[in-house]
């Protein structure tokens, strides 16, 4: 079954009266005739620069902005029509948006919604337990939501979004302004709860490290057109999203040029750090490391990831090619 | 037989009683809003009161006592009633938050009004109570002549509550179109306070002012729950008074179910 579909999708924004010409607004194509299956179980990762069109089509999806033409079903439903059927069967998070009561503990807020999704009382409790102990909640269920830090606050987002077992969850910028433990925390949760639940994921990010932990399908989005479909790997291999392995070596050394599955990018203070770029398809840092471990002594090391804004201009430039 | 569903199960109860406890995280708000009560009343208690004394000790159907009760049950219900115009709804279509509310399977509209309708009765006990008390001390305010006048006083009081934040949200729902409807709130408060009976009884005004004043829902906010909880009308009118108001209840629910309908078709949800 398709748990997304959209034909055509297309939303036009009229804007300010054009400075040129005062009779006419300014008309921006937020989303241009996209065309998009997502098929239950899938986890898709939209991204795409800032203005791109992700949000909007989320909203269309969801049912909270009306396209201006095309046709969207999600889970089956018109979003549009079936507000509250959609509400009953998908899970949104909003990064920069709260879902919960700011003013009440967290543990109300879920009581709350749970009441709003209709769970029983056993299965409210038999699934906010489940919740509470996967997400390491207890700490905080007692906390008025205004009190949360933002990583405490997000995962109890992600849960109130889950509490009624949706078949779509759809994260708009899940990770914005978590520091890298609670992404790592909230990445293998998401893992988790799609291998045991099946539940599909449609996520927006400007996350790499999203992208490549999570998902397995990959839209890159530009100018409200689909610039690319298709796996990470593919993504690798368009685009050759690579990762960079930074040492900061004992004694100054030449140019590590020779490490198999590495390419020797730059050297700084005289040879102290260098910088080797690899292709996480082909090998791992860990080879890589050792790699280099033979030939001088390593003493400190650091990864970076390629830049999700790397990624997508890249592929911007491609397809505009 | 089949034990009845209990209300926590019951999304609609919750919304209520989430905006009653929501509200009493801010002690402090509320007793900073009970000093600004009691200082007008006791402004508005001088004026109404040497008003009515210098007509010779009745004023439009107000007698001292009667008056008294029309200015201390006034200022008790103002944390009560919604007369200044500002609500959630409004701050949420700005901020783009309302997004979430309509992606939840209930009523957003009524989700909206039964928050403020709780942190309303929220508002009776730490403003409320204390104004009628502070009232009783200081003037010899009318109180309810028999406990049936008291209960009827009561709902007419919830249903001004409710007629209250049901207008509000209403007005709230022109961000839909408008995004920043601010200027709209502050039209709204020019006419709420002055014919809801904030300032003087409506039966003060002329009589085509006072017309005027009856046909718009504010006097159901405050002016008739007053009437029936001081027992300045009693039996048959008190019924009218409830009657009325829940007319206008069914009216301000009425728009703001259209307007929400039509609106959300207009809505741009703003930022990301």
């Amino acid at each position: 079954m398709n748990v997304i579909e959209t034909e055509g999708l297309t939303r036009v924004f009229t804007g300010r009266p054009d400075p040129k010409n005062k009779l006419r607004r300014r008309r921006h194509v937020a989303v241009d005739r996209l065309d998009l299956t997502v098929e239950a179980g899938e986890s898709v990762g939209y991204i795409g620069a800032n203005g791109a069109g992700k949000s909007t089509t989320i909203k269309m999806l969801v049912g909270i902005l009306v396209p201006t033409s095309g046709a969207v079903t999600t889970v089956g439903l018109h979003p549009l029509k079936q507000r509250r059927a959609l509400a009953r069967r998908i899970g949104v998070v909003f990064g920069q948006r709260s879902q919960l009561w700011w003013d009440l503990p967290v543990r109300e807020s879920f009581s709350i919604l749970s009441a709003i999704h209709s769970l029983s009382a056993a299965d409210e409790r038999s699934r906010t337990a489940e919740l509470v102990d996967t997400l390491e909640m207890g700490g905080f269920l007692g906390t008025p939501v205004r009190q949360l830090s933002l990583g405490q606050r997000m995962r109890a987002e992600v849960a109130a979004a889950l509490l009624h077992r949706p078949e779509l969850l759809i994260l708009d910028e899940p990770t914005i302004g978590l520091d890298v433990l609670s992404k790592q925390r909230l990445r293998e949760f998401l893992v988790t709860q799609r291998r045991e639940h099946g539940t599909t994921l449609l996520l927006t990010t400007h996350d790499m490290g999203d992208v490549e932990r999570l998902c397995d399908r990959i839209l890159v989005v530009d100018h409200g057109r689909l610039a690319f479909d298709g796996t990470l790997d593919g993504l690798g291999r368009t685009v050759g999203a690579r990762r960079e392995l930074v040492v900061d070596l004992a004694t100054a050394s030449p140019d590590l040029v020779d490490v198999a599955g590495a390419e020797h990018v730059r050297s700084e203070s005289d040879g102290l750090r260098q910088r080797l770029a690899f292709d996480p398809q082909r090998t791992t840092a860990a080879r890589v490391l050792a790699a280099v471990s033979e030939r001088a002594e390593v003493v400190d090391l650091s990864i970076t990831e390629p830049d999700i804004e790397d990624v997508v201009r890249e592929i911007y430039r491609a397809t505009r090619r | 037989m089949r034990p009845l569903p209990s209300p926590a199960r019951n999304p609609y109860w919750r919304f209520l009683v989430a905006g009653f406890r929501g509200q009493s995280a801010y002690p402090l708000a509320m007793l900073a809003g009970l000093v600004a009560n009691a200082t007008f009343g006791l402004l508005k208690g001088g004026i109404m009161g040497a008003a009515v004394e210098s007509a010779g000790g009745e004023l439009a159907g107000y007698s001292a006592a009667t008056m008294a009760a029309f200015v201390w049950l006034g200022q008790g219900m103002l944390g009560s009633v919604n007369l200044w115009g500002g609500s959630d709804l409004q701050t949420r279509i700005k901020s783009g938050d309302v997004a979430v509310d309509f992606l939840r399977p209930v009523s957003v509209q009524a989700a909206h009004v039964l928050t403020d309708i709780g942190k309303g009765l929220f508002a009776l006990l730490p403003r409320g109570l204390p104004s009628v008390v502070i009232g009783i001390l200081v003037s010899s305010m009318a109180l309810p002549p028999s406990a049936g006048a008291f209960a009827l006083g009561l709902l007419s009081l919830l249903i001004g509550i409710a007629v209250s934040h049901a207008s509000m949200y209403a007005v709230a729902t022109t961000g839909f179109w408008l995004v920043e409807s601010r200027g709209i709130s502050v039209f709204y408060m020019a006419f709420s306070g002055f014919f809801a009976g904030l300032f003087t009884p409506i039966y003060l005004f002329p009589d085509w002012l006072l017309t005027v004043a009856l046909l718009t829902p504010f006097p159901s906010m405050m002016q008739l729950p007053i009437d029936v909880l001081s027992g300045q009308v009693t039996g048959t009118a008190a019924w009218q008074h409830v009657g009325v108001q829940l007319l206008w209840l069914a009216v301000v629910l009425g728009v703001g179910h259209l307007t929400t309908r039509a609106g959300r078709r207009r809505l741009e949800v703003q930022g990301g």
